[in-house]
């Protein structure tokens, strides 16, 4: 999920060429109080007329306690954003109070009702806390995030190479999301001359469970595929569970042997999650 | 009249057997007789070729209002000889001379007030940057320009076109009989390849060093035999700025996207196989495909059989690890290839006439299996311009762009799809240099577009994962994120004749209209 300023017409107007999985255009933080309006036509511009091929198209509001989270809300939706970031959520009313006014847009500018997603960054210690509350209160999310800098302010802590300050925020938030059967992504890396502290920090929240990763470059992109993409012996073996799952249901067998290990039908939903994975990541050459 | 790639050349140009261009191969096995040099015999080994100051040789030479004189660019941004010997010829009183260079760039910002005052008044080049393209092209300079490619100016100087009354040559080392190197002094530029050829055919050879070493300056690029007078100066360039500590690695994404996809296409090309050969440029990109390369060329045990052009570190790295077997220099960009080339046994300096030019009996480029290029702008007929800015304003050069895409049995262009606001790709280049026809794959960051003329490679890429895309394609995606980009006005006023590489006319830059001159 690549972070771009939505202000900045040079690099939101191709980005589509680096091929994040999901582009977030910032309305936020990294647009100077005084710029707000004139990102918002940005914004509004660019995804009017811009084909993103496919790329999901986030937009990162501001906050609900400022002026402009109405406006951010109106442009976003009428211009068919696919989801809505909403910054800071600490509690459901957080997201409730977004999703009416998401639907208010929706009505206004013809879009269906209930098609602009939501997605809640998660970034306090109360946030962390209400995770699981969250992430099940609205239809609308399709997954949480966690955002490190607000955290580690009130957490009283820095970032660290073990990234063991996260730890906690971490768990919580990716365990809160599979309760719920949404996604979770993980925070920035802010670093960018550090790609190996990068690469670590990725294998790490891959290992966890998490979805993605958000980025703040494109340079950050490949790295972020190389990881999460299946290697082509975990795609050789999923192909293999599910061909030999396939073949001995019909003979009526469950659990069987591949390579060494017991293999039952629990596996499938895996196997078929790898293969998916292989394919949105373009490295998958097979027949499934 | 039309020509070969329907540009329209004015009739008035086209007089004393100047035709316009007709074709890349055009003049293959034409017959012609080669322009000679007037010498002036060194019998009296009592005399002496050491001059005091660059004015005395200025005035043994014979210098006069009208002549050409003519300038190598191996010292690049970190060059002082052009602008000291221009400013003496001024001090001198002498007028309307014509500049023969093999490319002027920033560091000659300097000529610009001796075009205005009359000094100089022709420009033969290969490159024009910085202040000295815009007076050009605001049509200040008295006389055309001419813009030629490496190998064309060769050319014309050996058929006589342009005729160098004086030489004057930089050398990072000299001795006093006129051996000169593109080493062993205090500024080096590794090889004096673009000089090669002035020193054969000019009337007069005047060697400029501020490095004399002792008696012979062996192996010289700059023979003895052809060298009039030698001038000790202070400083004949900055050594930061001639030469790069280290080129830097691209890190922008999208020339890393570009540089993968420009890789792909080679590898995946019949040719890539052991023994091929291989020039690249040292912009992003072009450096990025040369470090992609290695992993291809150790996995599949394949080796370069020679590389060509300006060489860098990246390409001295591979031959150092013995996956090239021989490197070509016709010019050097970084300290580890000026350090290599002459010391490692198979890094060889050769001239521009060996490298690039069309009249010869076979110049290396026609051996080239590979060249990546870059452009300013790719029209959907394949045809490039590297020589004028989207404005209209001179400030490129086709260098050995031309040259090496006639050469080459695959020449890959490696560009982004837009440059800031303006598309790289469109309907009609702004000036062409290099033909179509010479062009066989344009490579974006979006997909890649094969010349139709090459079905072989076609068929060949269609197997990869690449993204193949026609030129129409690429050039509406880049519409479309930009708009169609309005005609810039020209005046009719020919400010630069745009030759191609065998004396044909492919082009010509006409005087820009409007305001945005000034």
């Amino acid at each position: 999920m690549l972070f771009l300023n939505a202000q900045r017409a040079s690099l939101i107007k191709d980005a589509y060429v680096y091929k994040p999985d999901s582009i977030i255009f910032d309305l936020e933080d990294a647009v100077a109080e005084n710029q707000k309006d004139s990102a918002r036509i940005s914004l509004y511009n660019a995804l009017r007329t811009i084909d993103y091929r496919g790329i999901e198209r986030v937009v990162r509001i501001n906050g609900w306690d400022t002026p402009h989270a109405r406006e951010d809300i109106r442009a976003a939706v009428a211009a068919g954003a696919d989801t809505l970031r909403v910054p800071k959520t600490e509690v459901p009313d957080d997201i409730l109070v977004v999703e009416k006014e998401i639907e208010k847009a929706e009505k206004e500018f013809g879009v269906p009702v209930g098609k602009t997603l939501m997605m809640a960054a998660i970034e306090t210690p109360l946030g962390v806390i209400n995770a699981y509350n969250i992430a099940k209160c609205s239809e609308r999310l399709m997954g949480i995030s966690i955002g490190a800098g607000d955290y580690m302010r009130t957490m009283h802590t820095s970032r660290s190479a073990s990234g063991i300050e996260m730890l906690g925020a971490r768990a919580q938030l990716v365990i809160a999301a599979r309760a719920v059967g949404i996604m979770c992504f993980d925070t920035v890396y802010t670093d960018l001359s550090d790609m190996e502290g990068f690469a670590n920090e990725v294998k790490l929240i891959k290992q966890m469970g998490f979805d993605g990763k958000s980025i703040i470059s494109p340079k950050q992109i490949p790295i972020v595929h190389q990881i999460f993409a299946p290697t082509q012996q975990e795609i050789a073996r999923a192909e293999k569970y599910i061909r030999t799952l396939g073949a001995n249901s019909r003979d009526g067998i469950g659990v069987f042997k591949v390579e060494g290990q017991m293999v039952d039908v629990a596996m499938l939903e895996g196997a078929e999650r790898t293969i998916a994975l292989a394919k949105a990541a373009d490295v998958y050459e097979g027949d499934l | 009249m039309r020509n070969n790639v329907g540009r329209e050349i004015p009739d008035e140009l086209l007089i004393h057997g100047v035709e316009a261009f007709q074709g890349q191969y055009y003049l293959h096995n034409k017959e012609y007789k080669k322009a000679s040099p007037k010498v002036r015999t060194f019998v009296d080994p009592a005399q002496d070729k050491l001059v005091p100051t660059l004015k005395e040789a200025i005035e043994k030479c014979g210098l006069r209002d009208g002549m050409t004189i003519s300038f190598h660019h191996h010292f690049r941004d970190g060059d002082y000889i052009v602008n000291m010997v221009v400013e003496t010829i001024a001090s001198m009183g002498i007028k309307d001379i014509t500049i023969c260079s093999t490319s002027l760039g920033d560091a000659h910002d300097p000529i610009v007030k001796y075009i205005e005052s009359g000094v100089v008044t022709g420009i033969s080049t290969s490159g024009v940057r910085g202040r000295i393209g815009e007076t050009i092209s605001k049509g200040r300079l008295k006389k055309v320009a001419m813009i030629r490619s490496h190998g064309g100016r060769v050319r014309a100087i050996e058929t006589g076109d342009i005729h160098i009354d004086v030489a004057f040559i930089g050398a990072p080392s000299s001795d006093a009989y006129g051996n000169a190197r593109g080493k062993g002094g205090k500024a080096n530029c590794g090889v004096l390849s673009y000089s090669m050829v002035d020193a054969k055919y000019a009337d007069k050879v005047v060697v400029i060093t501020d490095c004399l070493v002792d008696y012979p300056n062996f192996p010289p690029s700059i023979e003895q035999v052809d060298v009039d007078y030698v001038v000790v100066v202070d400083k004949i360039g900055n050594p930061q700025k001639i030469a790069n500590a280290l080129l830097r690695f691209t890190e922008d994404p999208r020339e890393l996207i570009i540089a993968e996809n420009a890789t792909k296409v080679l590898v995946n090309t019949p040719f890539f196989k052991d023994g091929f050969s291989f020039q690249t440029g040292g912009g992003g990109p072009s450096l990025a495909v040369t470090r992609f390369l290695r992993p291809y060329m150790e996995a599949k045990n394949i080796k370069m059989g020679f590389a060509i052009g300006g060489i860098t570190k990246p390409m001295v790295d591979l031959l150092n690890d013995g996956l090239i077997r021989t490197i070509v220099d016709a010019q050097d960009f970084d300290l580890t290839s000026i350090e290599s080339v002459h010391n490692h046994p198979r890094h060889f300096e050769i001239s521009t006439s060996q490298y690039a030019n069309p009249f010869n009996k076979g110049a290396f480029v026609n051996k080239l299996d590979f060249v990546i290029l870059g452009a300013l702008e790719i029209d959907t007929d394949f045809n490039v311009n590297v020589v004028t800015g989207s404005d209209g304003i001179l400030r490129g050069a086709p260098g050995g762009h031309v040259d090496t895409a006639a050469g080459a049995k695959c020449s890959i262009i490696v560009a982004p799809l837009l440059r800031g606001r303006i598309p790289t790709i469109r309907k009609r280049v702004t000036t062409v240099t290099t033909p179509g026809e010479s062009i066989d794959v344009v490579v974006t960051e979006v997909g890649i577009a094969i010349n139709p003329r090459r079905q072989d490679l076609i068929d060949a890429l269609k197997k990869t994962r690449l993204t193949i895309r026609t030129m129409e394609d690429l050039k509406n995606e880049a519409y479309s994120l930009t708009g169609v980009p309005e005609d810039i006005e020209f005046e009719d006023k020919v400010v630069a004749l745009i030759e191609y590489r065998d004396g044909t006319i492919i082009d010509v830059v006409k005087r820009i209209k409007g305001k945005s001159v000034d």
